[in-house]
């Protein structure tokens, strides 16, 4: 379970977001929607820890992730948008490291560690040093990394980008695996992966929430598309150019818009 | 605790796989064994000229100590000051410049044993450097007869002043993702900590003193004479401090801005 409550972060007098709130129930998948630059990595940082807000709190499992850190912390499983991986360790290794590193028993890291390599599909690539993997190989690693002391709440900053058809689709399966009993919130600018493996939507635009709806409670018809572009130009006062703007910015393709 | 160990295992590896320390280790020897030749020829020749010059009394007050190892420790210790930054220099800008700090920063980890663990790493490096360099007393213990307690006490000397200028390297790593930047500000720190006292000799007062008592080599060339003080333990000691402090004040600050 995650609260996020009034957030707000600025970088000197630039206003990354603002006043964002939002929250995932357990073992909801929450898909973070927004163009480029929107907030969505800031967002991600803060839920995880990597830093602080300006103001607002956030609440994973019901403590607070600055004032009850390392608790917090211990629950959360969070890929960034380039997964942390140390280059010249082989994948077992690594994995082992991030196990150990993120509270998992010495005497459970075996069992963790061949869990994990299963689940994410890394049998060939165990021995493997990392610098040497592919895009897809890496993404998966960084979320056996993320996924190896069994958290509760996973943070997922772009998990499918740079992958092939192929790859996407089995990270989409991952994922919806992983859903279940844990709470997920991934971001992302691909809007049929949202409707493909989430129950429910947010969308951040320049820094704050336009929409927050279950995905079974959009109206009838209306594709997740109409519903982003229609949130994101009312922002922009209904400025159909600039819908339009907005739109090859997203890359979702034609002017479905209005 | 457990945390530090967790990270320092992983430093250390990395050291080894790099190859950073093989590297580091080969040209700290090499020279340190360039510079240990040469200051035994001299103490050779010194010693002929002497016998042929039938002088017992300059024989009998020739020192291995004095005339081998104490120049010899002060040449490694200028070697360390160009090598220690480049161990340090990634420590942290590295992980940086990765995205390794995200993984990091945001495991169940306090930033203090973030900073231990790489401390740890980089100390175990530079110990074993310094306990190979013990190949050069050795040689002269196996075929002369130096004063081991003077040897022990510059050892012990030359590893303190390679913790300090470790703890000094994290720090500047800390503050940036250049590693170069790392590198540089450390050189010029530790350059700047062996040159300190140079005013000190044209000043008087208070000011000299205090001149005096921060620079590094003042308090290592009293430890190469072979007194171990608690004045000088403490001064290494506190720079160590110091400078974790600060490398820990640095990385928490990622969480202020």
């Amino acid at each position: 379970m995650i609260e996020v409550k009034n957030l707000t972060k600025t970088y000197g007098t630039f206003v990354a977001i603002n006043d964002v709130s939002f929250q995932a129930k357990k073992g909801q998948i929450l898909g973070f929607l927004g163009p480029n630059g929107a907030g969505k990595t800031t967002t991600m940082r803060i839920i995880s820890g990597y830093m602080p807000a300006s103001a607002g709190t956030v609440l994973v499992d019901d403590l607070d992730i600055f004032t009850q850190s390392l608790e917090a912390r211990r629950r959360i499983g969070y890929l960034p948008e380039n997964p942390p991986l140390y280059n010249e360790m082989r994948v077992e290794a690594y994995l082992r490291f991030a196990g150990r590193l993120r509270g998992v028993s010495r005497s459970g890291l075996d069992g963790a560690l061949e869990h994990v390599i299963d689940v994410c599909g890394l049998k060939e690539v165990e021995s493997r040093i990392c610098g040497q993997l592919s895009k897809g190989f890496r993404q998966r690693v960084g979320l056996a990394g993320a996924i190896i002391h069994d958290p509760q709440v996973l943070i997922l900053d772009e998990p499918t980008i740079g992958l092939d058809p192929r790859q996407i689709r089995d990270i989409r399966a991952l994922i919806r695996e992983l859903g279940g009993a844990r709470t997920i919130v991934l971001s992302t600018h691909i809007l049929p992966e949202v409707s493909q493996i989430c129950d429910k939507v947010v969308i951040i635009n320049e820094g704050h929430v336009v929409l927050e709806e279950g995905l079974d409670q959009l109206p009838a018809g209306t594709s997740l598309e109409d519903v982003f572009l229609n949130a994101i130009a009312r922002e922009r006062g209904h400025d159909d150019v600039e819908a339009e703007q907005e739109l090859e910015e997203v890359g979702a393709g034609r002017s479905s818009a209005q | 605790m457990r945390n530090a160990l967790v990270i320092a295992g992983r430093e250390i590896a990395a050291y080894f796989v790099q190859p950073i320390a093989y590297v580091v280790m080969t040209v700290f020897l090499l020279l340190g064994g360039w510079f240990f030749f040469a200051l035994l020829r001299r103490f050779d020749l010194v010693q002929q000229m002497y016998l042929a010059m039938q002088n017992p009394q300059m024989l009998q007050r020739m020192n291995l100590n004095q005339m081998v190892i104490e120049p010899l420790l002060h040449n490694l210790a200028i070697v360390l000051v160009i090598l220690v930054p480049a161990i340090t220099m990634r420590t942290f800008a590295e992980e940086k410049r990765a995205g390794t700090y995200e993984l990091l920063l945001t495991a169940p980890v306090r930033t203090g044993e973030v900073v231990a663990g790489k401390f740890i790493a980089a100390a175990v490096l530079i110990l074993v450097m310094v306990a190979l360099a013990g190949i050069f007393p050795l040689i002269l213990v196996l075929f002369g007869n130096p004063e081991l307690g003077v040897m022990f006490s510059g050892y012990l000397g030359l590893a303190f002043l390679g913790l300090s200028f470790v703890a000094v390297g994290l720090f500047t790593s800390s503050m940036t993702q250049n590693q170069i930047i790392a590198a540089i500000s450390c050189f010029g720190a530790l350059l700047l900590l062996y040159v300190i006292s140079w005013p000190a000799e044209t000043g008087g007062g208070g000011w000299s003193g205090l001149l005096r008592y921060l620079s590094l080599p003042e308090h290592f060339a009293t430890m190469v004479r072979g007194l171990i003080s608690t004045k000088d333990i403490i001064y290494f000691l506190s720079v160590i401090a110091v400078a974790l402090f600060l490398t820990q004040r640095s990385v928490e600050s990622v969480r202020w801005r």
